[in-house]
């Protein structure tokens, strides 16, 4: 007979699918930070001097601050002179085409089941890969430059589009942000970079897998997406990493501006490398993500499936600047043996009739702790702002934890706000129904699970859904564990 | 060989005896009716017979079409045939009532070794079931049971068991908080699905039901025990006295009250 307990114990015995590792020729920075070394980072990427300027003025005001430790996780601390910031695939020769990627990571692409073929283009997906720090294809480039549409990496469009980078970087997240924001200006190795012209809607899916490959080595990617006025673009960021013992830290910037009656929709589907089930190892997820709704009746909507990294520490926000602009936070966030996570958004209401939804979904399996920390402020003059919240948290098992810290400031008397909250075990009820209808006990988790986060899945993209619900049973994966 | 037979049942939540040797054999096409005061382990019968793990079975067996119903898992029990009507179905948020009927029923087909049902077939399968239970299509795209009423609920119950057309049949306090325009629905669902090869096990606290759904074989459960079984006549008698003369000075049980 199948116990819960039992049921709950299988969630301990689960194995990483991404885990293995590829041998790659890395060009690799000594391990430490300095100017020197911001220097180097710079001088590979054969930066102008402004954005060697920036990288520096970041990185002395980095040394002033302090790691924030107000976040519900807990941690070794981390010795940042013992990270490599720098380490580079070396191509053969320059890239063209996809017959020119080193077949060895084409391999890797192939075995994370990375579409980075000629079938995107009947998927309509286009994929910036980014391998380690540098990106080693860009594809479908040359089609969306028809449209006027830029996309590509995140240094390319340091050098070929300096004004536009020049005028955005850092205006959503200025360096001194925060601490792990700061970092990431000082030593960013690369990312994506997306721009789309005044009235463009941006015809597919613009999309960057992450990957992490060479131990040691900390990630640091720069995001910025620009949709200018009438504009609208879907990106997609999918992730997974081989698995490793040692604790490998990521702190990643994304940056998003809508300017007037423009929309831009970032999906997040977050597959790192959590840690085994003893909770040694995985990533260190901490991620400063925001979007600026600069233009009237613009529009940030973040989507984010997080089921990775042993810890993550990350709260997609948008700054509601124009009249009648809209923010959107929807997220699942699993914990499962050791992993904690404390995600959540924050809302920043600034303009008239400023309306932001947040819909958050936290679910704790093993001693998995999950925290949704959100934050709504509606400011003085943002008359006739709404916000509705709802934040709900499924436990499975007794060693697991949720915790919510909703927080809401208000100085505009005529602000409206709503929020829900409730938080549910599954219970053996459910479970004893579902069997009692033929269904395993492994199944009716996985469907009440995938019940639960469905008010979520439904903003994904389509083919991006399909792919959470299956990394949600992958992440709770009870199959031959329990009898 | 008859399709059910319990002997010498005994069953406890941990140190409370409630089953205290049930016998009992239902034949297929029969229909019995357990009726019996609150307390009388009515609901524990029905609980016991489709596997739930909060009853522990201390002493004798249940044959199901000749097998150890007692040694299966609860999903074998409803793969093999076995179908309970829950008095309190469970809400799942999230998952449709749809998506989960065709779940459950593929899990049982592929048991059997018979070929899954793809949406398509599903849907035919489903489209006069609907009409006997009078849902409409807007029910199969709610969440399973979710901000249903106690009637949808139950109506939900009986339609889950005409699309999954199970061999035995338990059904706990099916008319429990029916109206009796639901109580005719309802009724009428069971009826249609009275054949000749399947058995019902009917467990209600009042006649009511019985007054729709024409049992063969009554039997009253006092205390843990079969204390008297009988034709459909039984019911109407138990209408009129109620349940207070089961209760003897040895008992040690509460007049119940109807």
């Amino acid at each position: 007979m199948v116990s819960k307990a039992a049921i709950q114990e299988a969630f301990a015995s689960q194995e990483y699918k991404h885990g293995f590792f590829t041998e790659l020729d890395e060009d690799m920075a000594p391990k430490g930070l300095n100017e020197d070394i911001v220097r180097l980072i710079s001088r590979k990427k054969k930066e102008p001097e402004w954005m060697l300027e920036w990288r520096l003025r970041a990185y002395r005001h980095w040394l002033t601050m302090k790691e924030p430790t107000w976040a519900n996780v807990h941690y070794a601390p981390i010795d940042y002179q013992d990270i490599i910031y720098y380490a580079a695939p070396r191509p053969k020769k320059p890239v063209e085409s996809l017959e020119d990627v080193d077949p060895e990571i084409r391999a890797m692409y192939d075995k994370l089941g990375i579409p980075l073929q000629e079938q995107e283009q009947l998927a309509g997906v286009a994929v910036d890969a980014v391998l380690d720090s540098v990106s080693v294809a860009t594809t479908f480039s040359k089609k969306l430059e028809d449209l006027g549409i830029l996309f590509s990496s995140f240094s390319e469009a340091v050098l070929r589009h300096p004004d536009l980078v020049r005028k955005y970087l850092g205006s959503v997240v200025p360096f001194n942000d925060n601490f792990f924001a700061g970092l990431n200006s000082a030593v960013f190795s690369d990312g994506s970079f997306a721009y789309v012209p005044p009235g463009v809607r941006c015809p597919m899916e613009l999309s960057t897998y992450f990957r992490i490959n060479a131990a040691d080595t900390g990630q640091f990617e720069r995001t910025l997406i620009v949709a200018d006025k009438g504009a609208y673009v879907s990106y997609l960021e999918g992730c997974t990493a081989p698995i490793r013992d040692k604790n490998q830290l990521h702190a990643a910037v994304v940056e998003l501006v809508a300017l007037d009656d423009a929309e831009v929709k970032y999906s997040t589907i977050q597959n790192w490398y959590p840690g085994d089930k003893e909770g040694k190892g995985g990533i260190f997820n901490f991620v400063t993500k925001r979007g600026k709704a600069l233009g009237v009746n613009s529009k940030i909507s973040w989507t984010q499936v997080e089921t990775g990294s042993a810890i993550t520490w990350k709260y997609p926000s948008c700054i509601l600047q124009g009249d009648n602009s809209v923010g959107e936070f929807y997220s699942v966030a699993l914990t499962n043996n050791y992993q904690q996570a404390d995600t959540g958004t924050k809302m920043t209401h600034i303009g008239k009739n400023t309306r932001s939804t947040i819909i958050a979904k936290g679910i704790s399996a093993g001693h998995g702790q999950n925290t949704y920390r959100g934050m709504v402020k509606i400011l003085k003059g943002a008359t006739g702002a709404r916000n509705y919240s709802q934040c709900d948290s499924l436990l499975l098992g007794s060693k697991c934890g949720a915790h919510t810290f909703p927080n809401i400031e208000v100085t505009e008397p005529t602000a409206q706000m709503e929020h829900e909250a409730s938080t549910s075990k599954i219970g053996d009820d459910q479970l004893f129904y579902c069997q009692q209808r033929g269904l395993t006990p492994e199944d009716a988790t996985n469907m009440i699970v995938n019940g639960f986060c469905k008010q979520v899945f439904l903003n994904l993209p389509m083919e991006f859904a399909v792919e959470a619900q299956k990394l949600i049973q992958v992440s709770l994966n009870l199959e031959g564990t329990v009898g | 060989m008859a399709l059910l037979e319990i002997r010498n049942l005994h069953a406890r939540v941990k140190d409370k005896e409630i089953l205290r040797g049930i016998d009992m054999t239902v034949e297929a096409g029969e229909v019995h009716a357990i009726m019996g005061p609150n307390g009388s382990g009515k609901s524990t019968l029905a609980q016991v017979l489709a596997g739930r793990i909060t009853y522990e079975v201390t002493q004798g067996t249940v044959r199901y079409d000749g097998k150890d119903l007692l040694a299966m898992k609860p999903e074998d029990r409803a793969r093999e045939g076995v179908f309970m009507a829950f008095q309190y179905p469970v809400e799942i948020p999230g998952v449709g009532n749809a998506y989960f009927l065709k779940a459950a029923l593929n899990a049982i087909r592929r048991y059997r070794g018979q070929p899954e049902l793809d949406a398509m077939e599903f849907l035919e399968l489903v489209n006069d079931r609907m009409k006997l239970l009078a849902l409409d299509e807007s029910f199969m795209k709610r969440s399973l049971n979710d901000g249903f009423s106690g009637g949808e609920k139950k109506r939900n119950e009986i339609f889950q068991m005409a699309v999954i057309q199970p061999r035995l049949a338990v059904l706990d306090e099916t008319d429990s908080g029916l109206d009796i325009d639901a109580l005719r629905v309802v009724s009428n669902g069971i009826n249609t699905l009275r054949s000749k090869d399947r058995a019902m096990v009917v467990v209600t606290h009042y006649a009511r039901l019985l007054e729709y759904v024409t049992p063969d074989v009554v039997h009253v459960l006092s205390n843990g025990r079969i204390v008297k079984s009988g034709g459909k006549e039984l019911a109407h008698e138990l209408e009129k006295t109620g349940y207070a003369w089961l209760e003897t000075p040895d008992s040690g049980a509460k007049p119940a009250a109807v």
